[in-house]
């Protein structure tokens, strides 16, 4: 989550949504809420009880619509517009916070003169180069200037900064000019939301933002499933600061995750790109062969991650016991080097082009819920050998005899591994609010059923064996590995489980004590006890303090209260459950108000007060001043709340970190039913997409695909884990297509029909859900413009069945993440139902010039951009 | 004087029409209940209620997992403790009890030979000797030490793995720990936003 991550520092919902009920206004955009994430929507309707405005911005109306004060119909794919104009509404109308702005955030800076913005460049940024398709990010930076260091040692560089906002260059004043043509008439032709909304909406904001209230963001998958999601959430970061909003009560940007431990699987990354606690992964692309050189980028001179050397080096203690030591390096050799881009669509091409040999699926379906599902399931084809570890058979275990393959024409050997649910075994997720909860066994697992947490200890101790005679320096890490996890449960050690304990132990970090066992260490009690030297050894040093002895499991804390509950469960990082909360108090370290204290400097005392534990040196006074020229916090005052960014502040103007801009900015989808009308820039020029025969795209404004098609997720449903659910499936038997009356009628479909759905890659059938809840929306040049929602929970196999709508959509991501675009594509519709299924586009064989170097993707525009 | 009682047709009727009317006389006599009625208890009494996690969206509403004295699953509701979900559940969550006693659970381990049309069951530690084999062969014909420029990659991408959204911290710790020390590296999960 880069978009939070350049902008505050952490890649994670800022706030907990107990929190929810405390705002004066909750805007929910790109979520929804209350289909869902229904239990959480509660503390939006207490907050509802208690006078808060609630908005809903969305495609659709649904009931988080129904229940809101204001509903803004929009074109999917268009927020940054909406956004941006609202960025703009309130520096033009000067109804930004800006005593906030000023002392939290960067906008005084000045910003280098050789940086160009989109507006100069009619849609581009300074520094692209279009036979690459990337940007050289050096112009993306500030006017430094040389300021004695704080120790008379001669000066550092700083960037220079006018206080009184009024230098042209000044971070505030590019921002206002970036957004300065997004008003809320181009709001209206572009986004298709009406101008009073926007205004209405744009004044609930203002009025219930600054010192004595304050606007709670929400979203999910609708803002970053976008060939430039991330710079989705960076206009709502943006948009939040100028509001002064973050690390308040009632404010802040709640991340809606939607899998029971996708925060926990990012923190503690199975993502190619990263190592746990957002470690970066080694790279080839960076001179990182040596621990040296990767510190060199990894660790930054101020800020929190001037401590990056000791977490790195308790990794690999972690990882690798005694075998990693001073002298080699803390056997960093060990860990592989990432080359290029291997996340899931290039990986998935790649394994088209046959480069993959063997494939691990845990709990996840990509031949139905993955995007060119069919392609997926081509791609099986042709592995060597493939293992599914699941609960039930899903479409992929079964893609060898879906409709149209041959069985014995695939030579894929296929393994798969029963695996336990929730109630079967014991450990921990980490939910939206970034707290790990830990879960009791209930019962024992049915048939041969295991835990993941066994099957992939089993895995590694019969790799360790077949190993073990090795000579071969590759094979070293293995044996190094720590893999003693044995239970202290003598029913679960009989049953060869480990201790999922154990392992959470490890994970939280322990002193290495030289000659003892891994038993006989202690805990460390936190990351602040962790060191560079080798002496301890901590497995994600986020989550440090959850284990900080061995009797002390701060997860399973099950206690809970009105305001922070801080007993139950346990946050990262030190279970503050409000980030950034130093900024609830002003530069002096009073609160904003009375009616928003959350923490305050109690002078007394000489230190922070409040309800939860402060994202800030509990003994740093406010009026603390930074040390220019030194390292880590030291350089930030005592009134820089944003204690991971290298400057303490958060960032409105991002400098080089991203890869598509140091500002949002507003660009077509890749398949978009309209031309750009803000700039010459049709879609992304960054983004990353595959324009080959099993990937075809629909061209932009194709008459043939005049639609807009949005997909989403049901109440009732998330893909396999329900779809055999009998209750469910009585509730939401099969797949259904929302349109709107209007498109109905032209279409001769009445409710309850089958409709076809197609694209250049494929077609699917659904039932026809005609509902005024979908709205043709009006846009620019009186046009009109219908959209069209289909639920993506659904597969072939099941109670519930329905055609995969992956079948429809076409591989294209953002530079940044790699994140797919499956919100907002273009169709068309007719009645009635699909041929016979027969091999679609993406099952085709690709000609040899047009397969990929390890799926590699080609930058847009290098072959004439869009097919 | 004793007078005969006389009986009043009228009042008698209408007090047994208000008889009728529950409102004037809840309470007044004990419910009737047959000896099989008062046998039976509630379907969770006396079970033991064991604190588990909704496995589905984010929210992370606390449950509780009712089992009887033989480790049967019996019932999963809400837990009134949590201060995030305050003992609700959605339609998902109410449904846990369903996908975990469920027929069409695949539970036994099974495999499916090249170019068979059908799987066979195959004891679990078979199939775990079988898949470490086949990776430890895929390991050492993709394995790359170096790239054509001579730097250090250590890794292989013949193998890669999906998955980690729905499991455990320490599932995916393990997972990723092993995987990335053999140097698979495109190790990835649907958090990728």
């Amino acid at each position: 989550m880069p978009g939070l991550g350049t902008s505050f520092g952490r890649g994670g919902a800022t706030t907990y949504v107990q929190d929810l009920q405390n705002a004066d206004c909750i805007l929910i955009e790109g979520s929804n809420f209350a289909e869902c994430h229904p239990v959480a929507f509660r503390f939006v309707m207490k907050a509802k009880e208690r006078g808060a405005k609630i908005i809903h911005v969305d495609p659709r109306f649904t009931r988080t619509s129904a229940v809101a004060d204001i509903y803004a119909p929009i074109r999917s794919g268009t927020d940054i517009v909406f956004l941006g104009a609202l960025i703009s509404w309130m520096i033009e109308k000067e109804r930004y916070f800006k005593e906030y702005v000023t002392a939290f955030t960067n906008a005084a800076y000045l910003v280098s003169e050789a940086f160009g913005d989109t507006e100069d460049l009619d849609g581009l940024f300074s520094g692209f180069n279009d036979v690459s398709g990337t940007y050289d990010t050096g112009s993306w930076h500030f006017e430094m200037e040389e300021v004695p260091r704080s120790d008379g040692n001669g000066t550092c560089s700083q960037p220079k900064r006018d206080e009184t906002l009024q230098h042209p260059r000044c971070v505030i004043n590019v921002v206002r000019r970036h957004f300065s043509r997004y008003t809320p008439e181009l709001v209206e032709d572009v986004c298709g939301t009406p101008r009073e909304a926007f205004l209405e909406i744009a004044n609930a904001l203002a009025d219930n933002s600054g010192r004595e209230r304050t606007t709670a963001f929400a979203y999910a998958v609708g803002w970053t499933q976008h060939t430039i999601g991330v710079q989705y959430i960076r206009t709502a970061a943006i948009l939040q600061m100028l509001l002064g909003n973050m690390g308040r009560p009632g404010g802040g940007i709640m991340a809606l995750r939607g899998h029971a431990n996708i925060q926990g699987a990012t923190d503690i990354p199975t993502l190619y790109d990263l190592l746990p606690g957002y470690l970066p992964m080694p790279s080839t692309l960076r001179e990182e062969q040596t621990l040296e050189g990767y510190l060199h980028h990894a660790a930054k001179p101020t800020g929190w991650w001037t401590n990056t050397p000791k977490y790195i080096v308790s990794l690999l203690k972690a990882y690798y016991g005694e075998a990693a030591t001073p002298e080699n390096d803390f056997a960093f050799e060990y860990l592989p080097h990432i080359s290029g881009d291997h996340s899931t669509l290039p990986t998935q091409i790649a394994m088209k082009d046959g480069a993959v040999k063997g494939y691990f699926v845990i709990g996840q379906n990509p031949a139905a819920s993955g995007l060119n599902a069919e392609l997926a399931r081509a791609a099986m084809e042709r592995l060597e050998w493939m293992v599914v570890v699941d609960a039930y058979e899903t479409e992929t275990a079964a893609f060898w005899r879906r409709e149209g393959a041959n069985p014995s024409e695939i030579g894929t050997e296929l393994f798969f591994l029963p695996s336990a649910v929730v109630l079967e075994k014991e450990g921990s997720m980490v939910n939206t609010n970034r707290m790990l909860q830990w879960h009791d066994k209930a019962i024992e697992p049915a048939g041969q059923a295991r835990s993941d947490l066994y099957l992939f200890h089993q895995l590694g101790l019969r790799l360790k064996a077949l190993y073990a005679d090795s000579t071969d320096p590759k094979d070293r890490g293995i044996h190094a590995l720590t893999w003693e996890y044995t239970s202290d449960d003598p029913h679960e050690r009989s049953l060869g489980e480990p201790s999922a304990l154990k392992v959470l132990q490890e994970i939280n970090g322990y002193v290495v004590v030289p000659g003892k066992p891994r038993d006989e260490c202690p805990q460390v009690a936190g990351f602040a006890d962790l060191k560079a030297d080798g002496s301890t050894a901590c497995g994600a040093w986020i989550y440090s303090g959850v284990a900080p002895d061995k009797t002390t499991n701060r997860a399973r804390n099950r206690k809970g209260d009105e305001i922070a509950s801080l007993d139950w469960g346990f946050a990262w990082p030190a279970n503050r459950r409000m980030l950034y909360n130093r900024a609830s108090a002003d530069p002096d370290g009073k609160p904003w108000s009375e009616r928003k204290k959350y923490l305050w400097w109690n002078e007394e005392a000489g230190k922070w007060d409040g309800p939860d534990v402060p994202d800030f040196p509990v003994n740093k006074a406010p009026h603390t001043a930074a040390k220019a020229g030194a390292s880590g916090l030291d350089a930030h005052s005592g009134s820089d709340p944003f204690i991971m960014q290298a400057d303490g502040r958060a960032h409105l103007f991002v400098t080089g970190a991203l890869k598509d801009g140091p500002l949002p900015t507003h660009y077509e989808p890749l398949e978009s039913v309209v031309r750009n009308p803000v700039y010459k820039q049709q879609s992304s020029p960054t983004l990353r997409e595959w324009d080959r025969d099993d990937n075809p795209y629909n061209a932009p404004e194709s008459p043939d695909y005049p639609y807009v098609l949005t997909t989403y997720r049901l109440t009732e449903h998330s893909g396999i884990m329900t779809r055999y659910v009998p209750w469910l499936a009585e509730l939401q038997p099969a797949l259904f297509a929302e349109i709107d009356p209007e498109l109905a009628v032209e279409k001769h479909v009445r409710n309850g029909d089958w409709v076809t759905i197609s694209t250049k890659l494929g077609e699917i059938e659904a039932r026809a859900l005609v509902s005024g809840r979908m709205r043709p929306l009006r846009l620019g040049k009186g046009r009109r413009l219908h959209q069209i929602g289909i639920p993506y929970n659904y597969g072939s196999l099941g109670h519930a069945t329905g055609d995969a709508v992956g079948d429809l959509v076409a591989l294209a991501m953002d530079p940044n993440v790699s994140i797919h675009e499956a919100k907002t594509i273009s169709c068309t519709i007719r009645a009635g139902r699909r041929d016979t299924f027969g091999r679609s586009a993406a099952d085709r064989d690709v000609p040899a010039d047009q397969r990929t170097i390890q799926g590699e993707s080609h930058p847009h525009g290098r072959d004439g951009g869009a097919a | 004087m004793a007078t005969k009682p006389t009986i009043d047709l009228t009042s008698v009727l209408a007090n047994a029409v208000r008889g009728l009317r529950l409102s004037e006389r809840v309470g007044a006599l004990p419910n009737v209940a047959s000896k099989r009625t008062r046998a039976l208890k509630g379907r969770v009494k006396g079970a033991k209620a064991v604190v588990s996690l909704c496995p589905y969206c984010a929210v992370g509403c606390s449950t509780l997992a009712y089992v009887s004295d033989e480790g049967k699953l019996l019932d999963v509701e809400g837990n009134p403790d949590s201060p995030v979900s305050g003992g609700h559940l959605c339609p998902k969550g109410s449904a846990i009890f369903g996908m975990t006693v469920n027929e069409a659970r695949w539970t036994t381990a099974k495999y499916r030979a090249p170019f068979a049309t059908e799987w066979e069951e195959k004891p679990l530690d078979w199939v775990l000797d079988r898949i470490a084999e086949r990776f430890k062969k895929t390991r050492e014909e993709t394995f790359v030490r170096n790239l054509p420029n001579g730097k250090r990659v250590n890794h292989t991408l013949g193998i890669a793995s999906l998955g980690g959204a729905t499991f455990g911290i320490e599932e995916n710790y393990l997972l990723q720990k092993l995987m990335k020390t053999c140097g698979v590296v495109s190790v990835e999960n649907q958090a990728r936003i």
